[in-house]
């Protein structure tokens, strides 16, 4: 077992399922090296634990390196912790204080339900997506790729929203649970692009009902979100997203159920 | 539903509506603001007396009136609503919160703000708005010599049990100019020579000095307004005309009065 | 048993139309009769669910993580090639087919390659109208960046999230398809077992990971595509959920393993910094076009920098030793990526590694920020200077990068015939999870055109001949075939669970870690693998009496998870093992020390071991049971690779 010379002290949210009504669990993490990142520190931990027979701390994680958005944890008070434009997993233990008090609580969002501990089911992201987050081509028959040119600025600016990795942090910065960041980051890769425009009013009116339909909050511009999203996901994708909202609901005679 | 009943029950329509009678009220105050700067002439009133009777009674203006008291109700009401559902949307909080790592102070109390607001405008309109619609409110003459603008005789004329009628008319035999309106000028005047009346205007401006500083721009956004170009210009004028000079402005007024 | 991969008659070029073309079809009504099953929802699971549900079949999606999204193909970050021949630089089909072959090192087959590289150019046609946003020119049009292994540019990007980009891609068309109601999709659910029906693949065992609930699911055919099992090294670039589970099942149920021993590692990682490491993490390639790469000349040098007596900064030129320009003065530190990776082992086996443990070599950029500048370092390496500090803490500006190999890719696989059906009847492995298009060795830029073509291309025409073939009755789990897999499914997890031992399963995966990067890593030879099969197997007793397995089936249970992967590994490090102490050659990323040249460089045996090696499950403990399917090359020439 690796050792480090950081003691730390944490407070973890323990919550046996859905329906449980979970407390707050203190720790303590010995020997933790900074090296490690946050997750790892978790493991020495969870390993620690499972040698003594007890249930190891759960949480989501996947490919540890800031791109799959599988992890979350709410560290101190913020997503993803102290540092701005990562992912927990890239978060590493040089970023506390040796005898550090560590709080740990998974997003909270009535959207986003905790199943077990620190992971929480955040499907809802999946279900906003399903109601239009596409462009509608089959598989085949597609124009040549150089068919459809599209200025540099227009492709990085859609690249841009398209970062996004659906790790839910917006919401669980937000004090509304809003996930409109999220949401109109991918209603807006799809809105700037060429491909996207035949649906693009459609599109923004089912995501947006689906949003609603799944109780998040509403978007009262704190910017939290876009300060904490890992992959620093920018406020204007949410303005976008209301002027094809309004647009639609207000202009277009495409009305959508 | 309809498109429209449907756009605004959505969480982006309900927020439109803040955001329109929102800025609406932001405009509304500028208008009021100059108004109210005829309080600061020294002339017995006249000129904010006769602005008093003109804003109660040019049609135009009236109607415009009935939509700004729509706009304060229906923005707290939605205030209200998306409050609630927001609080629905994360019924159990977290234990620990460090909002001030990635937001304004102002935009996360937008709701308490607000309340303050609100309570400061039903005193307000009990004070000056319903005293001067229902109230036995003294009337005011104002004498002006036609062939000297700066030679005004004021007579006050106290209410004694029944109202008086607004009139303006020249008196050809005195060679004056004469206006008879009702007194708000003096309801101020008492009213802000009241030293807790006053405090609580100018806690009351620092109130919305700060409900403007995240409201006047996030006003434009909820709208889906945003442009590089202009939203620097947006953020000048909601800093420093909305949320510091425009307070500043109305908190100097009770200030005036009770140090003249 | 004779393999039969249904290699189609007739010239390269050919052969893959023609073949599309004498496939049976599925009669349009008669889609919709049909039920197939995916297990995984990475870039060939999603597309390749997609694809069918498009064609009106019912498609079941299964993936273990609480989105299709979070698949693995999501990290991938170089790139995807395709032989569009933009940039009118000689680029053809067979130019993408000849790379690929010879990056494969000649060990795989001909015409799965040509297929390919045929279908390539459609990938990107299609992720474009999906709406993916590749690199652009300022003229509007699609950028092309070069790649390791060729001399065209012919590699498509998306800044450096390629993967994620063209997973997007395919998780929209999904998405589409789920809400059309043809996809059914079953997040955090993970395939136990595959039901195999009268010879014939008819459906699945899964565990329900949130309530753990194990669940029966019956349909006409299933596709693996579960993506690679590197984690069987316990370190790799791999996420830490990527697995084994579902191959090494439908391997026990008679499906043959391809060339279980075939690995790659990617040079330029960054280092192990102590014993809690989880995972490595890629570094691009792109780094050595720049970075020039060294250890000290002496052992005294480097254990001073081990103890941090000495800055690397410090270290004169003339103590420096750039092994890589010293040994390739053409290619220099561009060499592929095996041998880069063997020669940064050899200088940690001779003492020369660099770091705490010693297990690094430097990858300086000093001379090219003196030559260019820091300024234009930054625009082109930028974002990866600053993960690299994110992570170590230290500046590549002002002291070299440290970087070590890590195992990034299994060009092994479940094997399949040409039509990307295993030895089971009806069970297809498609992308990472099958053995079929790279070889002993994967060009950059291959993993995701690989995934996608199986998915998008490949899949939807060779599934419907199946179909056609076995016809539209319906299928369900009345079977006694399911309730015994059923039944199998729960006493091995009680059995697990039952497991209350002093050794976590972490524990065991990094002894078998250990073992296999020992011993069947970048370099092998017989003695270490003859060693590593006994200790493997040690360590497969020792696992199943004093593990540590806690909780309960019918809840979110990591440790049970974890331990029923571990447990295949276990199982799968064996065969790879036996694989690999079989191929007596040097090969693809493959170092065998009995085979090398003088000048002790690679030396592969084209005369034994032209062969796709499949094994067969035969019996628990038992060895397993090897089957060749004879690579011939009608259209290449076998040549030796040298990069001096």
């Amino acid at each position: 077992m690796s050792s480090g010379n950081m003691n730390l002290t944490l407070k973890v949210w323990r919550q046996k399922n859905a329906s449980d009504k979970g407390e707050f669990v203190t720790y303590k993490a010995d020997s933790i090296s900074p090296d490690m990142s946050f997750l790892e520190m978790l493991d020495v931990v969870n390993e620690r634990l499972t040698k003594k027979g007890q249930d190891p701390i759960h949480f989501d994680h996947d490919c540890r390196e800031g791109i799959c958005g599988m992890c979350s944890l709410y560290i101190n008070g913020r997503p993803h912790g102290p540092k701005r434009a990562i992912t927990t997993c890239q978060l590493h233990m040089r970023s506390f204080k040796d005898g550090e008090t560590i709080t740990i609580e998974p997003w909270r969002a009535t959207a986003f339900p905790v199943i077990k501990d620190l992971a929480v089911d955040r499907s809802a992201f999946d279900r906003i997506q399903q109601a239009g987050g596409y462009v509608s081509v089959n598989t085949g028959g597609v124009p040549d790729a150089n068919e459809i040119p599209i200025p540099k600025v227009i492709a990085d600016e859609a690249f841009n929203s398209a970062t996004c990795i659906q790790c839910g942090a917006c919401v669980a910065a937000c004090k509304n649970a809003s996930a409109s960041l999220f949401v109109s980051a991918k209603i807006s890769q799809l809105a700037l692009l060429p491909q996207g425009q035949p649906e693009r009013y459609r599109r923004a009116q089912a995501m947006v009902a689906q949003m609603d339909a799944e109780g998040f909050g509403s978007c009262t511009n704190t910017g939290a979100c876009e300060i904490e999203c890992p992959k620093e996901i920018s406020l204007t994708n949410i303005n976008r997203m209301r002027r094809d909202y309004f647009g639609a609901k207000f202009f277009k005679e495409e009305e959508i159920n | 539903m309809s498109s429209f009943t449907k756009a605004f029950s959505s969480t982006l329509g309900k927020k439109l509506i803040m955001g329109l009678t929102g800025l609406f009220l932001a405009l509304f105050l500028v208008v009021h603001l100059i108004g109210n700067l005829q309080l600061f002439k020294d002339d017995g009133g006249k000129a904010f007396n006769e602005y008093s009777y003109f804003m109660t009674h040019f049609m135009p203006i009236k109607i415009i009136s009935y939509l700004l008291y729509a706009s304060i109700v229906l923005h707290a009401v939605y205030a209200l609503i998306l409050t609630l559902g927001n609080k629905k949307a994360r019924t159990v909080g977290y234990a620990q919160y460090n909002g001030a790592a990635n937001s304004t102070w102002s935009s996360r109390n937008m709701g308490i703000l607000g309340t303050i607001l609100l309570i400061f405008i039903v005193i307000h309109m009990k004070t000056f708005w319903a005293e001067y619609h229902w109230g036995g409110l003294p009337y005011i003459k104002y004498e002006t010599n036609l062939s000297d603008a700066s030679d005004v005789k004021v007579t006050p004329l106290p209410y004694e049990g029944k109202q008086l009628v607004h009139s303006q008319y020249v008196d050809t035999q005195n060679g004056t100019e004469v206006v008879v309106a009702k007194d708000l000028y003096k309801i101020v005047n008492e009213a802000f020579s009241q030293p807790w009346y006053v405090a609580l205007y100018v806690l009351s401006m620092i109130a919305m000095g700060f409900h403007l500083y995240h409201g006047f721009q996030s006003g434009f956004q909820t709208l889906g307004f945003d442009h590089s170009k202009y939203k620097p210009l947006i953020d000048f004028l909601g800093l420093w005309v909305f949320s510091i000079i425009i307070p500043a402005l109305f908190a100097a007024m009770p200030l005036y009065f009770l140090f003249k | 048993m004779i393999l039969d991969s249904k290699i189609p008659e007739g010239p390269l070029a050919e052969k893959w139309s023609k073949h599309k073309f004498n496939l049976k079809l599925v009669n349009p009504a008669n889609k919709r009769k049909y039920t197939v099953i995916v297990i995984g929802s990475g870039l060939a699971g999603s597309s390749a669910a997609a694809s069918l549900a498009e064609l009106g079949y019912n498609v079941k999606v299964f993936c273990f993580q609480d989105s299709p999204r979070r698949a693995h193909s999501i990290a991938a970050q170089g790139g995807i090639n395709a032989a569009k021949n933009y940039r009118n630089d000689g680029d053809s089909v067979y130019r993408l087919f000849y790379d690929t072959i010879k990056g494969g090192d000649y060990r795989a087959r001909e015409a799965n390659v040509h297929r390919l590289a045929e279908e390539s150019v459609n990938i990107i046609d299609q992720c474009v109208a999906q709406g993916v946003p590749f690199a652009r020119e300022y003229g509007g049009l699609l950028d092309n960046r070069s790649f390791g292994g060729s001399q065209v540019s012919r590699t498509f990007y998306a800044r450096g999230q390629t993967g994620q980009q063209l997973l997007l891609g395919a998780y929209s068309a999904l998405n589409r398809q789920i809400n059309a109601g043809t996809v059914k999709m079953y997040n955090r659910h993970e395939m136990l077992d595959v039901v195999v029906v009268d010879g014939k693949a008819q459906g699945v065992i899964t565990r329900n990971l949130i309530s753990g609930e194990i669940e029966s699911h019956a349909g006409h055919a299933v596709l693996l595509c579960t993506g690679g099992y590197g984690n069987v090294f316990y370190l790799s670039t791999n996420a830490m959920g990527s697995n084994t589970t579902a191959i090494w099942r439908a391997h026990k149920k008679g499906a043959f393993f391809g060339n279980p021993c075939y690995t790659q590692i990617h040079p330029t990682c960054i280092p192990v910094s102590g014993d809690h490491q989880s995972k490595l993490t890629l570094m691009s390639e792109s780094l050595r076009n720049d970075g020039r790469v060294w250890v000290p000349k002496t052992q005294a040098m480097a254990e001073q920098i081990r103890k941090g007596q000495l800055k690397a900064s410090d270290v004169k030129e003339e103590d420096r030793d750039y092994f890589l320009e010293r040994k390739y003065p053409s290619f220099g530190n561009l060499v592929p990526r095996d041998v880069a990776s063997r020669n940064a082992k050899e200088a940690f086996d001779d003492g020369r590694g660099v770091g705490g443990s010693g297990k690094a070599v430097y990858l300086d950029f000093s001379d090219a920020i003196r030559r260019l500048g820091k300024a234009a370092i930054e625009a082109k390496y930028g974002n990866l200077f600053d993960m690299y500090y994110q992570i170590t803490d230290e500046n590549p500006y002002e002291q070299p990068m440290r970087i070590y190999p890590a195992v990034h890719y299994t060009m092994g696989g479940l094997w399949v015939d040409y039509n990307l059906m295993t030895t089971i009847p009806g069970l297809y492995a498609l992308g990472e999870c099958n053995f079929s298009d790279h070889g002993a060795n994967r060009l950059g830029a291959s993993a995701l055109m690989q995934g996608l073509a199986d998915g998008y291309f490949v899949i939807p025409y060779t599934l419907g001949d199946y179909l056609a073939g076995i016809g539209p009755k319906p299928v369900d789990t009345t079977h006694p075939a399911f309730a015994e897999a059923k039944k199998g499914v729960e006493d091995r997890i009680n059995k697990l669970l039952s497991l209350k031992g002093t050794k976590t399963v972490d524990e065991y995966h990094r002894e078998l870690g250990n073992i296999m990067w020992e011993y069947c890593g970048m370099a092998r030879n017989e003695e270490g693998l003859t060693k590593a099969i006994g200790l493997i197997q040690d360590l497969k007793k020792d696992f199943w009496q004093n593990a540590i397995v806690l909780g309960a089936n019918e809840e979110l249970n990591m440790s049970l998870e974890k331990a029923n992967r571990v447990a295949d590994f276990i199982e799968l490090g064996e065969l790879m093992v036996r694989d690999a102490l079989h191929r007596r050659e040097s090969c693809g990323g493959h170092f065998r020390e009995e085979s090398q040249t003088e000048e002790g460089e690679a030396l592969r045996n084209d005369d034994e071991f032209a062969y796709v090696a499949a094994w067969q499950f035969v019996g628990e403990d038992q060895p397993e049971q090897l089957h060749k399917e004879a690579l011939v090359y009608e259209n290449v020439k076998l040549t030796q690779r040298s990069y001096k």
